[in-house]
């Protein structure tokens, strides 16, 4: 079959910026495929270069089997494009923004009228698409932006960071939305720097960290990859820092415990990685109440996404976050994305 | 909002995903050009409809030049102004190009604000026929308004005593501020795409604006000027557009053999200053191409 997304060996750089090294992946027909990284590692770009609107350095891009280099306005026809910030016009209202919309991907009258109203009652529009943009909450003005992208029908709705700056409430209902559309048969691109947003709604993901993919596959895939489980122990709720010393080395003498840290940060709580086996809490809790030892709390889980990037960059996704927006220059970012 | 979408029918999802039904195999340019420039151009018209302050003010402001600026003269003795019955009457035609030359001036603004606020970004992921469709939209929406300004100006005049040209000369004025509009409507777009933001846009705007009304024959004839001033106001395309519109407002019989302006290098007639602004919007249009393929590559 082909892929709904090709991306090959994609290079693209801003002046002295390597802003994409080289990425690759593909996307088959009906998944949600996430994109996850720091800000800064390439997401936004690689984007960019899919919808048309950079041109890469190297690389092949195709969408359904049509080059987006070659064919830009067949491509262009395949995609719908979400942008991270939402670019409404504010002196138009909800309906004529997507008449305009309809007229630029050039649907027929009638049918922009009648697909215009459909996409305003998929997505709960109806009682504002009469209503100035301008006035409208972050959470309709991204359903809106949403509606736009999907128009055409594209093959591949493209969504960068869709649920940026979103309140709670508004993020489930991307989620809804984009899990509704999957179903439908739509293949759905998203990046995000959420790990629990790409954990939650993606397929398969890939990993995508200074220009690099640095890891893909389904989430489970990835996070079997990293092995082990996590289990999280609270000897008290707040342990002195020589009890959870004892237990540490105590814990660290169990055949399957790989790997134990202390956190200080949450009173000296106790971090394991262990082999994912069945009864390893019951080991725990016998191997403590032997050595006399309390527990306040204790939980077992399936290592995250972020385990994966730590594992593979040797940071977590949070200082990496932390590390880029310290060294960004927003300036020349704005830059790129002005065309 | 609320914390679920709630579909009419459950069979729209099955619809909107529905692949590729509406991209056509063969499709037809010219109608998909027209399709779009017409959306984008409607899109300008309905800002203006609803955000009409510019537009007001930019009818106001030629009427305030025409009753201040002309008040301004009004003791001139009669003659002083060549053929002119009065200040105002000389005034009329240099108020109508240099108010067109001001608004094309400006029509790199709203695409410029698009670029920065992300807004082009949605025409350009769009498989528009042409890209150049959202600058013909610009062109259109400007020059409509641009003979609008005029029109309201010509009869402003007429109100104040500058008398009415024929349908001719009205149809040859609105020729002349098509022409003049179009050119600089097109240098204002191609900086609109070669400048980095609205702040440098609107200083280049600030430099020009003025300054090519004071080195043009809008305001007093190229005689009074100091020989270097006629050599600058001769070279100034507005002079161009001023001076066969005052020509035709003083004769009743003007033909395109009749001299308009004497440049320090010779006699411009009526034909020729149409040619200049014809060469001008060609040159103009021509000159910005490069920087609208970069924009909009």
């Amino acid at each position: 079959m082909t892929p709904a997304v090709l991306i090959q060996n994609l290079q693209k750089r801003y002046g002295t910026v390597e802003a994409v090294k080289d990425v690759s992946f593909q996307i088959e027909p009906g998944e949600i495929f996430g994109l996850l990284g720091p800000n800064g590692a390439g997401k936004t770009t690689t984007l960019r270069a899919l919808c048309t609107l950079t041109t890469p350095d190297a690389g092949k891009i195709e969408i359904s089997g049509i080059s987006a280099l070659t064919n830009p306005k067949a491509a262009r026809q395949r995609l719908g494009y979400v942008a991270q910030e939402v670019a409404l016009d504010k002196v138009l209202t909800g309906r004529e923004l997507l008449r305009l919309g309809a007229a630029l991907y050039h649907l027929p009258g009638k049918v922009a009228k009648q697909r215009i109203e459909m996409v305003l009652d998929l997505l709960g529009l109806q009682e504002y698409a009469d209503k100035k943009t301008g006035t409208y909450s972050g959470g309709i003005r991204k359903r809106l932006d949403l509606a736009a992208g999907l128009l055409h029908s594209p093959d591949v709705l493209v969504l960068d960071e869709p649920t940026v700056g979103l309140d709670i409430e508004s993020r489930f209902v991307v989620w809804d939305f984009l899990r509704k559309l999957r179903s439908a048969g739509t293949t759905v691109l998203i990046t995000s720097h959420y790990l629990e947003e790409v954990d939650a709604l993606a397929d398969r993901v890939a990993i995508i960290d200074r220009g690099l993919v640095i890891a893909q596959g389904t989430p489970t895939e990835l996070k079997d990859k990293v092995g082990g489980d996590r289990i999280t122990l609270r000897i008290r709720e707040f342990s002195p820092i020589d009890e959870a010393e004892t237990a540490k080395t105590l814990l660290q003498s169990l055949p399957f415990v790989q790997e134990a840290i202390i956190n200080s940060a949450q009173g000296n709580s106790l971090n394991l990685v262990v082999k994912a086996q069945t009864d390893a809490l019951i080991v725990i809790q016998q191997a403590l109440v032997q050595a006399s030892l309390p527990i306040f709390g204790i939980a077992q889980s399936r290592p995250s996404l972020d385990d994966v990037y730590l594992a593979a960059t040797g940071k977590t996704l949070m200082d990496a976050e932390l590390a880029a927006a310290s060294s960004r220059d927003l300036k020349a970012e704005r830059k790129q994305n002005m065309k | 909002m609320s914390s679920t979408i709630t579909p009419s029918k459950p069979d729209n999802w099955q619809q909107i995903a529905a692949p590729r039904v509406y991209a056509t195999a063969n499709p037809n340019f010219w109608g998909e050009l027209v399709q779009e420039t017409l959306a984008l151009t409607q899109r300008l018209f309905i800002q203006l409809q609803r955000r009409p302050s510019t537009l007001i003010a930019g009818l106001i402001q030629p009427v305030m030049w025409l009753v201040l600026f002309g008040a301004l003269f009004q003791n001139v003795p009669q003659g002083f102004f060549g053929n002119s019955h009065s200040y105002g009457q000389f005034l009329g035609a240099g108020v109508i190009v240099f108010t067109a030359f001001a608004g094309a001036l400006n029509s790199g603004l709203p695409v410029m604000f698009d670029r920065e606020f992300g807004f082009l970004n949605r025409l350009l992921v769009a498989p528009l026929a042409s890209r150049f469709s959202i600058v013909l939209a610009s062109a259109i929406f400007i020059i409509s308004q641009s003979l609008l300004q005029a029109a309201v100006i010509v009869a402003g005049s007429a109100f104040l005593g500058a008398g009415l040209p024929n349908a001719t000369g009205l149809a040859t004025i609105a020729l002349i501020v098509f022409l003049l509009a179009l050119g600089v409507t097109a240098i204002s777009l191609g900086l609109a795409f070669a400048l980095p933001g609205h702040i440098e846009l609107i200083a280049v705007i600030f430099v020009t604006n003025l300054p090519l009304l004071f080195a043009s024959t809008a305001l007093v004839p190229l005689s009074f000027m100091p020989q270097w001033l006629q050599v600058v106001a001769s070279l100034n395309p507005l002079s161009y557009a001023i001076e066969p519109i005052r020509y035709l407002y003083l004769h009743n019989d003007w033909d395109l053999n009749s001299l308009v302006m004497a440049a320090p290098w010779g006699n411009v007639t009526f034909g020729a200053a149409l040619l200049v602004l014809f060469g001008f919007a060609t040159v103009a249009l021509l000159s910005i191409q490069p920087l609208l393929k970069r924009g909009l590559a």
